[in-house]
Order: structure tokens, then sequence, then C-alpha cells
């Protein structure tokens, strides 16, 4: 009764996977050969693998931060039971909502001709004046915040309801501030969750394509974009390259799940 | 010491930095798609008509909505008897089976596609060359992680090996009792698995595009490209249509309680 899943999994996932990795390794023409791997080391593959790291860790550490802080927000004692509820609720939807239309979204807000960018340069503000470019780098990771800021609130919401009141109780009976209640209590007991969550945050931007090309128009210098550009604009001489990128996304991401699955066994000790 | 009961100043600061960025953009758009495509002025429904009237959104919204149709149809055919028999007979796969499932969260789409290519090229063209075939099979396959994890937690909640039994003893087939009495009974975690996977297959973007097939989000792409203020009353549409795919998840889910995976995902 199984075989047809193994079947189709084997034909659909690893088969491919698998002539992914062994396409990094083969000649344009015939044998094996590591010039290609060796030419991601290279500018500009190696240019595009750090704007995607960056980009990814920039959008991984911050989303993670605020997301952390909103979390918190909706679910700490005082705030309304229902803002929890709709922030979740939305969150699902958010979380879903990127690619093409989230890329059109925000240039209909920070656009040249955006919503708020209109409205600051009516106030004597523009931001194109200052160094804003929707269309770059900054754009990107500000458009990425928008699906990565809900995935965090989604994954981390379980992990606040770990905190309990009665350690907050204890410590503010001990006389602790605030801020010392995060420094020796909250942030530790929540580390295993915030470090798996922002890998997998990592991972999130690290593989989107759509949202990035869309806004860029494919001019952003990240890896999906490069091999992307291999395949659509007809310029696929070797297509070994792109496959040797694909092989160094999926080492990137494979170091990332290494170091995401004992966080995930550690957290879980506090998840009750 | 009594807790406050009022809302903390702070947390009222960040709700309120969450609620703007995710809400202004939205209200952007909405504003965008009011205005004429010919002066830039407000307001007008121009917009909504122009897309009501285009051949080729009909024509591409139709060719995502039947490729999401038939992927939903794969998966529930090729992982609801899977699941139901790992449940039944060989518990010992299970932990194989959900290993396997987080293998497409870990391989990106562009890799996956870079490796379908490659791999089928060369197929006859019925196959290779239709949203149909190659499409449809590779979208099986992203949403394999988010129907597994909602059909497995359908099957925990069943008694598989009572409804078997009872089933059987009073003389159904395997194909009768797993269409009649097993189904039935994780119909609502198979609603879910399905909500989510139309809304992956309506926004995927990526392995369309590279493979070169006209789906609804290149459409969506397209029109961006060449038309402004359409595209913003395309966006609201798509936006909607994640919406009503998530709410009605959340409709399904929430009969028993049941918490789903939410994060599918066209970046």
């Amino acid at each position: 009764m199984t075989l047809p899943f193994f079947a189709y999994t084997l034909l659909f996932m690893f088969l491919p996977a698998g002539s992914v990795l062994i396409g990094a390794f083969e000649g344009t023409t015939h044998g094996y050969t590591m010039s290609n791997v060796t030419t991601l080391f290279h500018h500009p593959y190696i240019d595009a693998f750090k704007t995607s790291i960056e980009i990814s860790g920039t959008t991984a550490l911050i989303g993670g931060a605020v997301g952390l802080a909103v979390a918190y927000a909706a679910i700490r004692e005082g705030t309304p039971r229902w803002v929890r509820s709709a922030l979740t609720t939305f969150s699902g939807v958010a979380a879903n909502f990127g690619g093409i239309p989230l890329a059109f979204a925000f240039i209909s807000t920070l656009g040249p001709l955006g919503i708020i960018t209109v409205f600051g340069r009516n106030h004597g503000w523009d931001p194109t004046e200052h160094g804003f470019n929707l269309f770059s780098k900054t754009g990107v990771e500000l458009a990425y915040m928008y699906f990565q800021l809900p995935l965090m609130i989604l994954v981390i919401a379980p992990a606040i309801d770990g905190l309990r009141k009665e350690w907050r109780e204890a410590s503010s009976n001990l006389g602790a501030s605030q801020l010392q209640f995060w420094r020796y209590v909250g942030v530790p007991v929540l580390m295993p969750s915030l470090l798996g969550a922002i890998i997998l945050l990592f991972g999130n931007a690290f593989a989107a394509y759509a949202t990035a090309y869309s806004l860029t128009a494919g001019t952003v210098n990240i890896v999906p974009i490069l091999i992307g550009a291999y395949y659509s604009g007809n310029v696929l001489n070797n297509p070994h390259l792109a496959q040797a990128m694909a092989f160094g996304m999926f080492a990137v991401l494979a170091v990332m799940m290494v170091l995401y699955i004992p966080l995930q066994r550690r957290a879980a000790r506090w998840a009750k | 010491m009594r807790p406050t009961r009022r809302i903390a100043p702070t947390a009222v600061i960040w709700l309120l930095i969450a609620f703007g960025y995710f809400f202004i953009p939205l209200i952007a758009t909405f504003l965008f798609s009011l205005k004429s495509n010919q002066t830039g002025h407000c307001c007008t429904a121009a917009n909504y008509s122009w897309v009501v009237h285009s051949s080729a959104f009909w024509h591409t919204l139709k060719i995502s909505f039947l490729l999401a149709l038939e992927t939903i149809a794969i998966s529930l055919a090729l992982f609801v008897p899977t699941i139901y028999w790992v449940h039944l007979r060989v518990p010992k796969l299970r932990p194989v089976i959900a290993f396997l499932a987080l293998i497409p969260f870990v391989i990106p789409p562009i890799v996956m596609v870079v490796g379908l290519l490659k791999f089928f090229k060369g197929t006859p063209s019925w196959f290779y060359a239709q949203p149909w075939g190659f499409l449809a099979g590779a979208y099986v396959i992203l949403a394999f992680p988010y129907m597994f994890f909602s059909l497995d937690a359908g099957f925990r909640s069943i008694d598989v090996h009572t409804l078997t039994e009872a089933s059987q003893s009073l003389g159904a087939r395997w194909g009768t009792t797993l269409v009649k009495v097993i189904l039935p009974n994780i119909r609502s975690a198979a609603l879910a698995g399905s909500f989510l996977t139309l809304a992956i297959v309506m926004g995927e973007f990526t392995i369309a595009n590279l493979s070169a097939f006209n789906t609804f989000p290149i459409f969506i792409q397209y029109v961006n490209e060449s038309q402004g203020f359409p595209a913003a009353s395309l966006t609201l549409l798509s936006f909607g249509i994640t919406w009503a795919a998530m709410l009605s998840l959340l409709v399904v889910g929430r009969k028993r309680g049941q918490r789903a995976a939410v994060v599918a995902g066209a970046r």
C-alpha cells in the first residue's frame, strides 16, 4: 500500500534532487569535474551567495526580534484575548502572502509613486532623496519582513506560552526589573526556540525567489535569481553551473538544518 | 502584588507597529487600484473591470485553479492510503515518512525545479510540455508536507484499528473501508490539507516561471510589468484568494480544535 508513495517521492523528489547533485559535478561535454563548484567561489557567484546570506540573515534576525516582541505583546497579561487570535489568524494569511502580489503591495507603498513616498514628498521629506530605493537590497529586505514577521509570530507563540506566569512573579518578588527578568529568565528559557525559529526564518528567506524577482525586475544579485536567469533568459550555455549554484544553496541549507535539529530537541524540554 | 489588568504601554506600541506594517501596504494597494490607468487620478473602478474583462485573467485563473484541483486529487489519492496503511500496519514507518515530509521544506523550489527540468528532460511532451503533467507532478511534492501533517493529525485522532475491523467484519473490502469509513472520519483533516494546497498552487511562481508555464501568478507578474494600476486590483484579488483559503482552513480546523500547519509559501 505504501509502494505508490515511495515510488512517487523517488521519481519527483529524490531522483531530481540527485540529478542536481550529480549535475553540479558534470563537465559540459563529458566526465566529472570540480570546476563548476569551484567557479561558485568567484565573481559574480560568490557575491550572490554573500548577498543571499546577508538578506536572509538580516531579515531572520530583525524579523525574529520584532516578531518576538509583537508576539509577546499580544500574549502577555493585560492584552485582551481577541488580540492574540486576531494576530494569529492574520499571521497565518500574511505568512502565505508572498511573491508577486507582495512585491506589488510594496511598490504601491514605497515605490517611486507609492503612497508613503508621495506623502513624504508632499510634506517636504522625500525618502528617495535620502538614499532610499525600494528596488534594491534594502527594499527586498523590507518586503521579506512581510512574511518573516508573521512566520516568527506563528512559530514563537507556543514557546512564549511556555514562559510561566510564576517565573515572572517570582523574579519580581525577588526584586528583578523587567530587563533583568528578560536577561536572566526569559531569553535563556526561550533561547533554543528562538535560535530554531531564526534558522527557520533564514531558510525561508534564502529560498525565496518570486518577491525579489518581481520587486527588482531580477536585478538584485541573489542566488535564486541568478539560477533563474540561466533558465528564463536563454543564456543557458552551461546548465551545470546553475546546478552547481543549486547544489550550493542546498549545502547552505543543509548546514542550517544540521544546526536546527539539536536546537529543536533542546527547545522541546521546556515546551509543556 | 496583583498583576495589572490593563494593557501594557509597550505592548500597545509593538502591536501598533505590527498593525501599521501589515495594513499600510494593503491600504496603499487598495488606493492604487482605484486610480485611473490613463490619468493616475482617483477614483475609478476601471481597473477592476479591466481585470474582469481580460480573457487572459480568466484563462490563467482557470489553469491555476484546475492545477490546484488536480494536485489535491493526486495528493489525496497518494497520501491517504499511505498514511492509513502506516497507521494501521506499519507504525514504524511513520517517523520515516514524517522525515521525508520535511525534505520539501529544505529543498527550495528553485533547486527543485532545476532538478526536475534536468531529470525529466526528453520525456514525452504530453508530460513535459503540459502543466497537467510536469507542473502538477512538482506541486504534489510542494503540497506533500502540508498534506502529510494535516492528514497525520487526522489519523491520529481516530481509532483506525477499530474502524477497520468493524468495517471488515461487516464485509467491506479495503477500497470500501477506505472510501466509506476512513475518509469521512478524516474529512476535516483532508479539507485542511486541500485548502493549504489550493493556497500554494494559486500563488506558486518559481517553478511555473522557470519551466515556462502560463499560470495565474505568471499573469499577475506580466500585468505588474506592463500596467501599473490594474496590477493593484489583481494583487488585492490574489490576497483575497489567500484569505479565503486560510479562513476556510480555520473553519474546518476549528471543529475538532486541531491546529494545522499554516505556513505555505509562494515566496
